[in-house]
Order: C-alpha cells, then sequence, then structure tokens
C-alpha cells in the first residue's frame, strides 16, 4: 500500500512513544536496583547514577545474615517450588480432564463444563474465610503444600479451559484408527494425543506456571513464615513498612519479575498462540 | 471391509467409565477444596457472626444483605469498582487496537517493538504496584521529577495523596501490564483478516479512517467482546495492585469491592459482612458475564 509521509511519520512518533512507555518503567526500577540510596533521594534527580552497585544483588544470593536479603532469596525459591509443582500437577490432572471435555461423550458433560469456569470466576475471597478456620483448626497454614492445593483450585479450571480447544482441534480419526488397531484408551491417550497436542502442552504449561508465579492472594492470606512465604509477599512485606529502602524493594522487584520475563522472551510464539486458542473459541 | 476390529474394541472402557476416570483427579481436586467453604461462606451471609454480639450464630436471613444494600458506603465501593474495571478496560482496549495496528504495519524495528511490548505484562503484580508506589514516591518518585524538569509541574505532586487521583494513577499502572495482552489478542485476529477487502475499499476512495470505522472495527468486533468478558471478571475483582499500592486509601478513595470484604474479613473479623459483599461481588460477575455472553450469542446469531 502506498503511505504518505505524514502519516508514517505518526507512525515512528507513535513507535517511539510505546517504545518509551514500555520500557521506561521497568528500566527506572532496574536503574533503582544498581544505585546507591542517596543518589535516588536526590532532588532534582540524575536519571543515569554516576556510580552503580550490584551489592543488594550480592546480598541476595549470598549473605545469610541481611534479613532482608534473606527473605527474597527464600522466598523466591518458595515461589519457584510452589509454581512448578502448581503447573506439573495442574497441567497433567487439567489436561486429562480437558481431553474428556473435548472428545468423550458422557452425562453431565456441560454442566460439568461450566462447573469449572464457574470457580474460576469466583473471586478467591469468597472462599477464603472458612478456609482459613478449616487450615487453622487441622494446623496446615503457612505450609506449601497447602498453597499448591490452593493455587490448583483456580490454575486446573485455566488449564482445562485452554487445552480443550487443542484437543478439539484434530480429527477423530487418529483416536479411532488407534482404537482398531488395539490400543487401550490409555494407550491411545499416550501415544497418539499427546504429540499432537505437545506445543499446546508447552504453552499452557508455562501459562500455568505464570498464573501461580503471579499469585498473591492466597499467599498473603495463608502464609506467614519464610517456610512457605511467595515472593510477591515478601516484597509486598517490605514494602509495607514505613522506613524503607527503595533499592531493596527494587531488587527484589527485578529478580521477582526475571522467570516470567526469560520464559515469555524464550516461548513468546507458543504463549500466544495458547492465550488466544482459548479465547478466540469461544 | 470387515470388522476383525470389533471385538478388540470392546476390549476398551467404555466412553462413559474412561471419561469419569480421567475427569475425577480434577474433580477432586477442584471441587473437594472450593465447595465446602462456598457453602459455608453463604451460610456465614445469612447468619449473624458478629463475635461481641449475643446473638452470635443465630440465622438472621437476608438481614445482611438489607443492611448492605442500604449502605451508601457499600454504593460508593461498587461505584469505585465499575469506575476502576470500565475506565481501565476502555483505555486498555482503545491503546490495544492502535498498538496492535501499528505493530501489524510493515514498519522498521517491528520485531524489535513485537519483542518487548511483552514485558510489563511479564511483571508481577505485586512487583508492577512497588515499582509504580515507588515512581509516584511523592518526595523522590520518577514521575514528579521527570513532570518537573520537563517544566510541566511547578513542584512535586504526591501521587497517591487524594483520592480521585490516586484511583486514576492506580489504573495507569493497570494499563501499564495488562495492554500488552489485550494486543496480543488483537494481534492474533488482525493476521486472519482479509486484505483484499481493504484493498478493494481504497480503490473505491474510502480513506483510512472510513476503513479504520467501516472495515477494522467490526472485524475485531468479537474479540473485543471476548477481551471485555475475560478482562471485566478479572478487573472487577481487583485486589492485589490496591494492597500493593495504596491499600485501599486515601480515605476510601481506592477501595474496591474485594478489598473491602478482604478488609471486614481479616482486619474487623466482620465475617458475615465479609461473607455478603465476597457474593455481592460474585453475583455482579456473573450477572456481567451472563450478559456478555448473551451479546456474544446474539453478536454471533447476525
Amino acid at each position: 500500500m502506498k503511505k504518505n509521509k505524514a502519516f508514517s511519520f505518526f507512525q515512528y512518533l507513535f513507535a517511539i512513544a510505546i517504545t518509551l512507555c514500555t520500557l521506561g518503567p521497568f528500566s527506572w526500577l532496574v536503574i533503582s536496583s544498581i544505585s546507591y540510596q542517596k543518589e535516588l533521594t536526590k532532588v532534582p534527580l540524575d536519571w543515569i547514577p554516576n556510580e552503580v552497585t550490584f551489592k543488594r544483588y550480592i546480598d541476595i544470593f549470598t549473605n545469610p545474615n541481611n534479613d532482608i536479603a534473606y527473605a527474597f532469596k527464600v522466598s523466591m525459591l518458595n515461589s519457584l517450588i510452589v509454581s512448578f509443582c502448581v503447573a506439573t500437577i495442574a497441567l497433567i490432572v487439567g489436561s486429562l480432564a480437558a481431553y474428556a471435555f473435548a472428545r468423550l461423550k458422557f452425562r453431565f458433560r456441560q454442566k460439568l463444563i461450566y462447573l469449572f469456569l464457574f470457580t474460576y470466576m469466583i473471586p478467591p475471597v469468597v472462599v477464603v474465610i472458612p478456609l482459613y478456620l478449616i487450615l487453622s483448626n487441622v494446623g496446615m497454614l503457612d505450609t506449601k503444600g497447602t498453597l499448591i492445593l490452593l493455587d490448583l483450585t483456580f490454575v486446573i479450571p485455566f488449564v482445562i479451559w485452554i487445552m480443550q480447544s487443542y484437543f478439539s482441534s484434530f480429527s477423530k480419526s487418529f483416536e479411532e484408527a488407534s482404537a482398531i488397531d488395539g490400543c487401550s484408551r490409555f494407550q491411545t491417550l499416550w501415544h497418539i494425543v499427546l504429540p499432537i497436542v505437545r506445543p499446546g502442552i508447552i504453552a499452557t504449561g508455562i501459562l500455568a506456571f505464570l498464573l501461580s508465579w503471579d499469585e498473591f492472594f492466597f499467599s498473603l492470606l495463608f502464609t506467614s513464615s519464610l517456610e512457605a512465604k511467595t515472593i510477591s509477599v515478601a516484597i509486598s512485606e517490605f514494602s509495607g513498612k514505613n522506613a524503607v529502602d527503595y533499592g531493596m524493594i527494587a531488587t527484589g522487584g527485578v529478580l521477582a519479575s526475571l522467570p516470567p520475563i526469560i520464559i515469555v522472551f524464550l516461548f513468546q510464539r507458543q504463549l500466544v498462540q495458547g492465550m488466544t486458542a482459548g479465547g478466540i473459541k469461544e | 471391509m470387515f470388522y476383525k476390529g470389533e471385538p478388540i474394541m470392546k476390549k476398551q472402557l467404555s466412553e462413559q467409565r474412561f471419561a469419569w476416570l480421567v475427569i475425577a483427579p480434577a474433580c477432586v481436586i477442584v471441587f473437594g477444596i472450593v465447595i465446602f467453604p462456598l457453602f459455608t461462606t453463604f451460610i456465614y451471609s445469612l447468619k449473624n457472626m458478629d463475635l461481641t454480639s449475643s446473638q452470635y450464630g443465630q440465622w438472621v436471613w437476608l438481614q445482611n444483605y438489607l443492611e448492605l444494600l442500604k449502605d451508601k458506603e457499600f454504593w460508593s465501593t461498587t461505584g469505585r469498582t465499575a469506575y476502576f474495571t470500565g475506565v481501565s478496560l476502555t483505555v486498555e482496549i482503545t491503546l490495544g487496537i492502535f498498538i496492535a495496528l501499528l505493530l501489524n504495519e510493515d514498519i522498521k524495528g517491528k520485531t524489535f517493538l513485537r519483542t518487548i511490548i511483552i514485558i510489563p505484562w511479564a511483571v508481577p503484580t505485586i512487583v508492577n504496584g512497588a515499582m509504580w508506589k515507588w515512581i509516584y514516591h511523592p518526595e523522590y518518585g520518577a514521575l514528579n521529577a521527570l513532570l518537573t524538569q520537563l517544566g510541566l509541574i511547578d513542584h512535586y505532586q504526591s501521587w497517591l495523596g487524594s483520592p480521585w487521583l490516586a484511583m486514576n494513577m492506580i489504573i495507569i499502572a493497570d494499563v501499564w501490564k495488562m495492554t500488552p495482552l489485550v494486543v496480543l489478542f488483537f494481534l492474533a485476529s488482525l493476521q486472519l483478516r482479509n486484505l483484499s477487502i481493504y484493498e478493494a475499499a481504497r480503490v473505491d476512495g474510502a480513506n483510512i479512517f472510513q476503513r479504520f470505522y467501516h472495515l477494522t472495527i467490526p472485524f475485531l468486533k468479537p474479540t473485543i467482546l471476548v477481551i471485555i468478558v475475560v478482562r471485566t471478571m478479572e478487573a472487577f475483582k481487583v485486589f492485589d495492585i490496591i494492597y500493593a499500592t495504596t491499600r485501599g486509601g486515601p480515605a476510601n478513595g481506592t477501595l474496591t469491592l474485594t478489598y473491602d470484604a478482604y478488609l471486614k474479613s481479616f482486619t474487623n473479623l466482620q465475617y458475615s459482612q465479609g461473607a455478603t459483599i465476597s457474593y455481592l461481588i460474585a453475583f455482579m460477575i456473573l450477572t456481567l458475564t451472563f450478559l456478555y455472553v448473551k451479546v456474544l450469542k446474539s453478536e454471533g446469531a447476525n
């Protein structure tokens, strides 16, 4: 198409504005994490620090005596463990269910789909009061296991929703052929269906990991010590205190953002497919 | 054709049984955890759960609901939640369409833009909140520094210091994180667009605004509706970013429904009130979703 000059000028102007707005805030977080406090609190502010320091990063990884740095490290590990377990379990359990919803005929199928969608939709605040009372009675507060179970209540429905569209995307003849060859239903699932939907499985697994990494409400209410506290809770606790080390919050923030950012860069194409697969179908 | 396969196929589990077998784990985990608390919360909302009351534990049926629905504060909180949802959605969708259209054009640096555009979405919500709180800082914040150095403001502002302004600043933070997601949805559906229609329209003398209004918007309409459904469900239960920035303040200016339910349940220990608000939130979300799905279906029928 022929373009006129003014239009393409505006396009580039817009592109520059988007770039600045997208990268600006996060770049400032990165700069804050490597600046000395005295430079961050200078008025007027210098955007490029005169000196940089990586002390906060080094503290987080190596110094067990700095309480906050140590808390960030342990809670980061907690987040990794919880998100990894949630993604794995949700992927297995959710994909199995999604397969049935997409490919099999059985009673209450439609009703069950709605029930799962409903659980995904309801705000978690609806279930937390009784959950809190029950869990504190049986002594299950503040453990990673509990947090994993709670996260699964919304990640499994999410996986079902996305995986369904992958399972319904190919022809039924594959399964029929395999059944005629004498495969059991589980063999068919493992050898025939799984390879077909593998891209979907990868994308959905990553989305499940990100969903659980970003989870905050359950972690806030049901974890309190370093035993199970996630990085989001550690950061919000630290930034909620009055006298704060802004550089340290920034450092925690950058570290907490790294796993999702790396994942998103590595798997961008699959992720976009996965996200839109669930949305565009219905 | 001969039916040698037939007897072997019969050895397979019946479809019904197999379906239930593979669905069972998901049902056990999800409903096993959710259903009991869901009912219990409903019962709390029908009872007097005030720990200091002499009528503790007695059934009051709909009284909690009626009291709440008569409460002006509850309606202002609902209004604020609707404002947050409406404004952030409108901005995200508008920006999202224009950014997606730009990324769909053949411009230099397109690949670079497409790669970086997703970064904000990857930043965890709590980090996003903490980051913007730092940017908005009244004494050392980057926003104050930037606007002062550009000569746009005379002196430093307290961006989160007044109720209405604080709400809008939080919306900006939410828009920064969520617009990339909306862009990705639009980009995916723009790729399915039939470009020859555009060429034809251009030949017929339709200018860029006419093409945008008569071709692009109607084409994107189903995607817009899907985004509205998904994002409303999320935005209406907003909690995390409020917790990370203003915790409902100042003067309740950013107090939203979920935050209110959280405060009532876990700070004031007003279990009934917390439970009642929670149910009203769920009810509102369900109603909105129902309405949207109706619209979606009637649009689809046309």
